[in-house]
């Protein structure tokens, strides 16, 4: 088992004869993601990837054809907010949003409007999921995990590269690595990750990957103290981050004191987590 | 991106919250000119993209146009927690009765915007917020809603505002909203809303920050932010899409990705090394690109050695050292250069390193603690 995504998973790609959403669309489809179809406005009837997938116009006519469960969307920031909107309205339960710098108002209007829908979204701004051994929707490059026990949620990217390519090392595998992206308004978080972790009987062990900014992480390590009965390992990105300054993600800023790494540290050990020192002691804490 | 108190006010007033007579000026003499336009009591304030400015001496009453100009002539010379004040907003002075803290902004927990007033204006609001949070008034705005009329009674009532000025504190708050939601500002904040003398309700400041990811629906916001305010060096970064933060220690560091750039810095300063910048070179990071990012992190002067950790995913690690190939062509950086490569396309990007005279690193750990000691060797 795993979490969200598995082999029978039914992907379409919003945004699929764009460069990015071409690129990744070749290579989940290479890693055995069940790539069923894909959406540009005014590309429908066409086919990509050796004629193997059929690209729409809406996501509702894809959804219709193909019967897929799952949207991953690589379309600009200024589109984004749209190809959520429309993902939802065509009545598919998983979106995983790879899209970089949506603007936070659009995003405070999608979550409102999806969590009406009871949509679960992924990102934006995140690499999006891997099961290892059976499907990767979105960008983490499949060569760095395999399959096992661990489950994986991460609040970065590359870092989390970082962490499943230092576990492959020491021969750990991941259940399911969830990026959850690092905007300030997202999705879905990291208690949601960690509650089906939590019900997942593949997954024995969990690592969590926080930063600066926000206070997830200490909501976690609350209901990780309440809820959990599997070990968690942590990191947190941030230490030394000046404050007050934008780092890059629009999450990683301090507020108001609150949010720090240190602030985050002390929460999470509290509530019992080993909170590694940098990202390949994460992987050998899990020994 | 910040907006200065004169443009923040200048665009409250085109949605019609009332501000008092005045403009700015980048000389004493415009600022006297003004004055004597005003008549009366004037206020100078200094016009930085900072708190504390009040403290710093940067905001003086001035009896008349002559005072205005001595007192602008100080405060254009000052200097606010580094930057130096190059305009004066010379405001007709105010009489006040009362002051408010009135303010909206994103609450990223609730998902929603916020607005927040509270009775205790003026002062430091994050004190009254820590020491009497029952006096700050907090409403969340429905994003697909909008704020409903009721909401801003409930507000007045809870600051408790004279009934016969909800009304108008009402048309105030629905013209902040909008000044929020239609220039995706992530903070509108008016902090004293007075009442003055004549029991009337004013904006006597005003602070604006917009969400730069919103910027390309709002060209004629772009357009005036304030480059002076920023470092160089970060306004270069910014024009090829680089991600950079000057810092005080040696060791400059490029990196793809937020999250990693700052492990990066974090595991630096663990093996007892001080990071020089955070630069993230972001996803897909061409030639062109890294090039750029090098002679950003050499402008700094303090960079004794360079660490640069990449970890392919979508940018290929070959891209990038052929990047690090053309800006040492370029740039002759007499600095240790630390490369840490690893994902696709890794071995391609080390071979053609091999011959650049650099000193490669394996692991995270192995090549943090190669350019402390290189850093430290200098």
């Amino acid at each position: 088992m795993s979490i969200l995504i598995d082999s029978k998973t039914r992907v379409i790609v919003q945004g699929i004869t764009g460069n990015e959403g071409l690129f990744h669309t070749t290579q989940m489809h290479a890693y055995g993601t069940n790539i069923v179809g894909g959406v540009t406005p005014g590309k429908g009837g066409e086919w990509v990837l050796n004629d193997k997938v059929p690209v729409f116009d809406s996501v509702k006519l894809a959804a219709e054809a193909t019967g897929a469960n799952c949207s991953v969307i690589f379309v600009p920031a200024k589109f984004a907010p749209d190809a959520m909107f429309e993902a939802a309205d065509a009545g598919i339960p998983l979106i995983v949003c790879i899209t970089e710098g949506v603007a936070v108002q659009d995003m405070m209007r999608v979550r409102n409007y999806l969590d009406q829908k009871r949509v679960r979204l992924i990102g934006p701004n995140c690499p999006g999921m891997l099961t290892p051994g059976q499907s990767k929707v979105g960008i983490i490059p499949g060569n760095i995990a395999i399959p096992g026990n661990v489950g994986v949620v991460s609040r970065s990217g590359t870092l989390t590269y970082e962490v499943l390519y230092a576990m492959m090392n020491l021969g750990l595998g991941a259940s399911t690595c969830v990026g959850i992206g690092g905007d300030p308004v997202n999705g879905t978080n990291f208690i949601d990750v960690l509650e089906m972790f939590q019900h997942d009987v593949q997954t024995e062990k969990v690592v969590l990957i926080g930063e600066i900014g926000g206070t997830d992480e200490e909501k976690a390590a609350e209901y990780i103290a309440k809820e959990m009965t599997k070990p968690v390992v942590a990191f947190i990105a941030g230490q030394t981050a000046p404050p007050g300054k934008r780092m890059g993600h629009a999450g990683a800023i301090i507020e108001g004191g609150a949010g720090t790494a240190a602030d985050k540290v002390r929460a999470l050990e509290a509530a019992r987590v080993k909170v590694a020192r940098h990202p390949e002691e994460i992987a050998q804490l899990l020994k | 991106m910040k907006l200065h108190e004169y443009q923040s006010k200048y665009i409250f007033s085109k949605y019609g919250i009332p501000i008092p007579k005045g403009r700015v000026a980048a000389t004493a003499e415009a600022a006297k000119q003004i004055a004597q336009e005003l008549g009366g009591r004037v206020v100078i304030k200094a016009q930085v993209l900072v708190g504390g400015r009040g403290k710093a001496g940067g905001v003086k009453v001035a009896k008349d146009p002559a005072e205005a100009e001595q007192l602008a002539t100080q405060i254009l010379s000052l200097e606010i927690k580094g930057l130096p004040v190059r305009k004066v907003l010379v405001d007709e002075a105010a009489a006040i009765q009362t002051e408010i803290y009135f303010a909206i902004t994103n609450d990223r927990a609730a998902r929603r915007p916020v607005m927040i007033a509270s009775a205790a204006g003026g002062v430091d609001i994050e004190e009254v917020a820590h020491t009497n949070p029952e006096k700050i008034i907090k409403v969340h705005i429905d994003p697909l809603l909008g704020l409903r009329d009721y909401q801003t009674r409930d507000i007045a009532a809870g600051i408790d505002l004279p009934r016969e000025l909800w009304r108008e504190f009402n048309s105030i708050a629905q013209a902040l909203w909008k000044v929020y939601n239609e220039n995706d500002a992530t903070l509108a904040e008016i902090n004293p809303l007075i009442i003055n003398t004549s029991g009337k309700l004013v904006a006597l400041d005003g602070k604006m920050m917009i969400d730069d990811n919103a910027l390309f629906r709002h060209i004629d916001l772009a357009e005036i932010r304030d480059i002076d305010e920023e470092a160089p060096a970060e306004i270069e970064a910014r024009k090829y899409g680089l991600s950079y933060i000057k810092l005080d220690g040696t060791i400059g560091c490029m990196v793809n990705g937020a999250g990693l750039a700052m492990t990066t810095m974090d595991i630096v300063k663990l093996f007892g090394g001080e990071p020089a910048n955070f630069l993230d070179v972001g996803g897909g990071a061409g030639a062109e690109k890294v090039a750029a990012a090098m002679k950003i992190i050499l402008t700094d002067s303090n960079v004794k050695a360079v660490l640069f950790n990449i970890f392919g995913g979508i940018t290929r690690c070959d891209e990038v050292a052929r990047g690090i190939l053309a800006a040492i062509d370029e740039v002759k950086p007499q600095v240790p250069m630390i490369v840490r490569l690893v994902g696709t396309n890794a071995e391609e990007g080390r071979r053609l390193l091999a011959d650049a005279n650099m000193i490669t690193a394996e692991t995270l750990v192995d090549a943090a603690q190669k350019a402390v000691q290189a850093a430290n060797k200098k």
